[in-house]
C-alpha cells in the first residue's frame, strides 16, 4: 500500500511533464499573444495558434515546444524584425505564414532562425517577403520540410538566401519551394545532409550554392530559371541523383558549376536548355554518368585543371557544342550517346565502330580565343568542323569516346 | 526613268530563272519551318540558307543580266537620256525584281510560321543583302568588258564575302591573340555585310547567350536598339558605296 501511495504521489508530482498542456492563442481572448503563451508554457507543451494576424516583433522560442498554426495564422515582421528565433532543442513549428521580415545589410535577419540547436522541425510554413527565409546556424539533425519561400529580391545586396545553413550537420531539407531569393539553398560548412525534392527557381543568383560542405546528397531537386544556375565549390563526397537543371539561360549561366569538387558522383540528372550544362574547374575524380544533356549551348565544359574525371553512359542531344576544353585533358569519355555521331556499327552490338571526337574544332578555337565567337554559325566555322571531323589534327587526341552508342541510351 | 525600270522588271519577271529562284526559296522556307516544331530552329536554318544562297544568286544573276542587256544599254545611251538615269534604272529594276522574289519566297513562310522580331530582322537583312549584292554585281560588271571574266569576278567576290573574309578574321584573331580584339571585331564585322547580317540575326535568337557569354561587347553593341540602327545604316552604306563607284565608272565608260 505504501509503495502504491509513493507511486501515486510521484506520478502527481511529475504530472506536468507527463500530461503536456495545450495552450490556444486567439485574438480577442485572454491569451492573445504567442510570446505570452510561450512564457507561461513549459517544455513539451503545445501552443495552438488560431487564424489572425499577429504582429509581435520578435518571437523567442526558448523552450522545447510544439507550435502549430491553424489555417496559416499570419506572423507579421513589419519589415523590421526577425519573426521567429528558435533557441531551444526539439521545437516543432508548423503551419504558419510569415510575412515582411526586416531587411538589413549588417545582420542576417531571417523569417525563422535556429540558433545552435538540435532536432528542430520546421514544416508546412509559408514565408513571403522575408530577407533570409529559414536560417540555420550551427543546427544539428533538423528537418525542414514542405515550406514555401518567396522573396522579393531585387539586387544582390538587398536580398538574402532562401534556406541558409551555416556550420550544420545531419539536416534533412525536403520538398521546399524557394523563389525570389539571392541563393535558393545556401550551404557553408554543412555535412552529412540530405536535400530531397526541393524546387528552387527564379532566384537572383544561384538555385543551389554550397561551399566546404562535404558528404551531402542531393536527390530529385529541380533548379530552374535561376539567374546563374547552380554553383558548388570546395567540397568532396557530393552525390547528386536525379536532379533537373533547367532553363538557366543567359550570359555566364551554368546548369551546374563545379569548382574544386573531388570524389563526387553525379548521376541520373537532366540538364535542359542551359547556356553551359556542366562547367568543371579543378574537379577531380568526379564520375558523371547516366545523365541527359539536352539543348544546351555547351553540354560539358572541362577546364584544363580537371583530373581523372569519368563521363560515361550519358545522352547528348541537340547541344550547340557537346564538349569544350582549353587543354589536353586527362579525363575519360566512354559509352555515351552523341547525336552528332556519324559513324557506323558493322557488328551490330549497338556501339559505334569509329571513335567519336566530341570536341569540335570551332569550340576549341572559341575556348582559346573567345572573340572568335563572332564567326559562330558562319560557313567558315561549319567547314572547319567538317574538315576536322574527317581529318582530325588539332582537337585533343585523347579526348575521344571509343565506344559511342549508336542509339540514345534508355536511362 | 520609270519606264526603263518598268521595262527591266517586266523583262526579269518574264525570265524563268527568277521564278525558279522564288519557288526555291518558297520550298526551302516552308520545308524548314515544317521540319521542326521549334520555329526558332527553323529560323536558324533559314538564316544559313539566306546568307549563302541569296548573295550567290543575286550576284551571279545580276552580272549575267547586265552583260546580256549590253545592247539594250547601248540603245538607251543613243537616246537623249542621262547615263545616270539609265544605270540607276537598271539597278532599280534588278533590285526590285529580286527583292520581290525574296520577299515572296521567304516572307510568306515567315509571316505564317514565325512572326517574331528575329524573323523580321531576317527578312529585312535578306532584302538588304539582295540589294547589296545587286550593287556589287553591277560594279563587277561595269569594270570588265569580258563576260566570262565579269562572272568570274562576281563568284570570287561572293566567295570572299562568304568564306575568305571569315578566314582572314580568324587569322587576325590568332595573330593578335594577346590584344583585346572585341571592339575591333565589331568594326571588322561591319566590313562584311554577310557577317554583319548573321550577327544581327543571331543576337535576336536564343543562341545569343552563347555570343554574350564570350564577348559581352557584341551583345552590348549589336543587341541594343542603337546598335541595330547603326548596323542597318552600315548595310545601307554597303548599297550606296558599290553603286556610287559603278555609276562613276559607267558615266565615263566607252561603250
Amino acid at each position: 500500500m505504501k509503495k502504491f501511495i509513493v507511486i501515486i504521489i510521484s506520478f502527481l508530482l511529475l504530472s506536468p511533464k507527463v500530461f503536456a498542456r495545450i495552450y490556444t492563442v486567439q485574438k480577442n481572448s485572454a491569451l492573445s499573444s504567442i510570446q505570452q503563451a510561450i512564457n507561461i508554457a513549459t517544455n513539451g507543451d503545445t501552443i495552438m495558434v488560431m487564424p489572425g494576424v499577429y504582429a509581435e516583433k520578435n518571437i523567442q522560442v526558448n523552450k522545447s515546444l510544439v507550435l502549430i498554426g491553424k489555417s496559416f495564422p499570419v506572423l507579421d515582421g513589419q519589415h523590421s524584425y526577425e519573426i521567429i528565433s528558435i533557441k531551444a532543442d526539439n521545437v516543432i513549428l508548423e503551419g504558419f505564414k510569415l510575412i515582411h521580415s526586416g531587411i538589413s545589410s549588417l545582420i542576417d535577419i531571417a523569417g525563422i532562425k535556429i540558433y545552435a540547436r538540435k532536432n528542430v522541425v520546421i514544416k508546412n510554413n509559408i514565408l513571403d517577403d522575408t530577407f533570409f527565409g529559414i536560417y540555420l546556424q550551427k543546427a544539428v539533425n533538423c528537418l525542414i520540410e514542405n515550406n514555401k519561400l518567396k522573396g522579393v529580391a531585387t539586387t544582390d545586396q538587398q536580398s538574402g538566401n532562401g534556406i541558409h545553413c551555416w556550420q550544420c550537420d545531419s539536416l534533412r531539407i525536403i520538398g521546399n519551394t524557394i523563389a525570389g531569393h539571392r541563393d535558393g539553398i545556401y550551404f557553408e560548412f554543412v555535412t552529412n545532409s540530405a536535400i530531397w525534392r526541393n524546387v528552387s527557381h527564379a532566384n537572383m543568383r544561384y538555385g543551389l550554392h554550397f561551399m566546404f560542405s562535404h558528404e551531402n546528397t542531393y536527390i530529385g531537386n529541380i533548379f530552374k530559371n535561376n539567374n546563374a544556375g547552380v554553383s558548388v565549390m570546395f567540397s568532396h563526397g557530393v552525390k547528386m541523383f536525379n536532379n533537373i537543371f533547367e532553363d538557366n539561360w543567359g550570359d555566364g549561366c551554368y546548369g551546374i558549376f563545379l569548382k574544386e569538387i573531388t570524389d563526387s558522383y553525379i548521376s541520373g540528372n537532366k540538364f535542359l536548355r542551359n547556356t553551359t550544362g556542366i562547367f568543371m574547374e579543378g574537379a577531380t575524380r568526379v564520375l558523371v554518368e547516366k545523365n541527359e544533356f539536352s539543348k544546351n549551348g555547351w553540354a560539358v565544359k572541362i577546364d584544363a585543371s580537371c583530373l581523372d574525371d569519368t563521363i560515361r553512359i550519358n545522352n547528348f542531344l541537340g547541344n550547340s557544342f557537346d564538349v569544350a576544353t582549353n587543354g589536353t585533358l586527362v579525363s575519360s569519355f566512354s559509352y555515351n550517346y552523341w547525336d552528332k555521331y556519324e559513324g557506323y556499327d558493322l557488328n551490330k552490338n549497338n556501339i559505334g565502330d569509329v571513335p567519336y571526337h566530341p570536341v569540335s574544332l570551332f569550340s576549341m578555337i572559341v575556348a582559346e580565343n573567345p572573340s572568335a565567337m563572332i564567326l559562330f554559325r558562319s560557313i567558315m566555322a561549319t567547314m572547319l568542323d567538317k574538315i576536322e571531323k574527317i581529318l582530325p589534327g588539332i582537337t585533343p587526341e585523347n579526348l575521344v569516346d571509343n565506344f559511342p552508342y549508336m542509339k540514345p541510351i534508355h536511362l | 526613268m520609270k519606264k526603263i525600270i518598268k521595262y527591266v522588271i517586266v523583262d526579269i519577271l518574264r525570265n524563268k530563272i527568277v521564278i525558279a529562284y522564288t519557288l526555291l526559296l518558297l520550298a526551302i522556307s516552308f520545308g524548314l519551318f515544317n521540319l521542326d516544331d521549334n520555329t526558332s530552329k527553323g529560323l536558324l536554318s533559314l538564316m544559313n540558307i539566306v546568307l549563302i544562297i541569296v548573295p550567290l544568286i543575286c550576284i551571279i544573276f545580276s552580272t549575267i543580266y547586265v552583260y546580256n542587256s549590253s545592247e539594250f544599254i547601248e540603245l538607251l545611251v543613243s537616246q537623249p537620256l542621262q547615263r545616270k538615269h539609265i544605270w540607276m534604272s537598271l539597278f532599280g529594276g534588278i533590285a526590285i525584281a529580286l527583292s520581290l522574289a525574296f520577299f515572296i519566297g521567304v516572307g510568306i513562310a515567315v509571316f505564317i510560321y514565325s512572326f517574331t522580331p528575329a524573323a523580321l530582322i531576317l527578312l529585312g537583312v535578306g532584302l538588304l543583302l539582295t540589294i547589296i549584292f545587286v550593287a556589287i554585281a553591277l560594279l563587277a560588271a561595269v569594270y570588265t568588258r569580258d563576260k566570262a571574266k565579269g562572272i568570274g569576278i562576281s563568284v570570287l567576290l561572293w566567295l570572299y564575302f562568304s568564306l575568305i573574309f571569315d578566314g582572314l578574321v580568324l587569322f587576325i584573331l590568332f595573330q593578335f591573340q594577346d590584344y583585346p580584339l572585341e571592339k575591333l571585331m565589331v568594326v571588322i564585322s561591319s566590313l562584311n555585310p554577310v557577317d554583319l547580317s548573321r550577327i544581327l540575326i543571331l543576337l535576336q535568337l536564343d543562341v545569343s547567350a552563347l555570343m554574350g557569354y564570350t564577348g559581352a561587347i557584341f551583345k552590348d553593341f549589336f543587341g541594343t536598339q542603337t546598335g541595330i540602327i547603326i548596323s542597318f545604316v552600315v548595310l545601307l552604306l554597303w548599297i550606296w558605296a558599290p553603286l556610287w563607284a559603278s555609276l562613276r565608272r559607267f558615266n565615263r565608260k566607252d561603250l
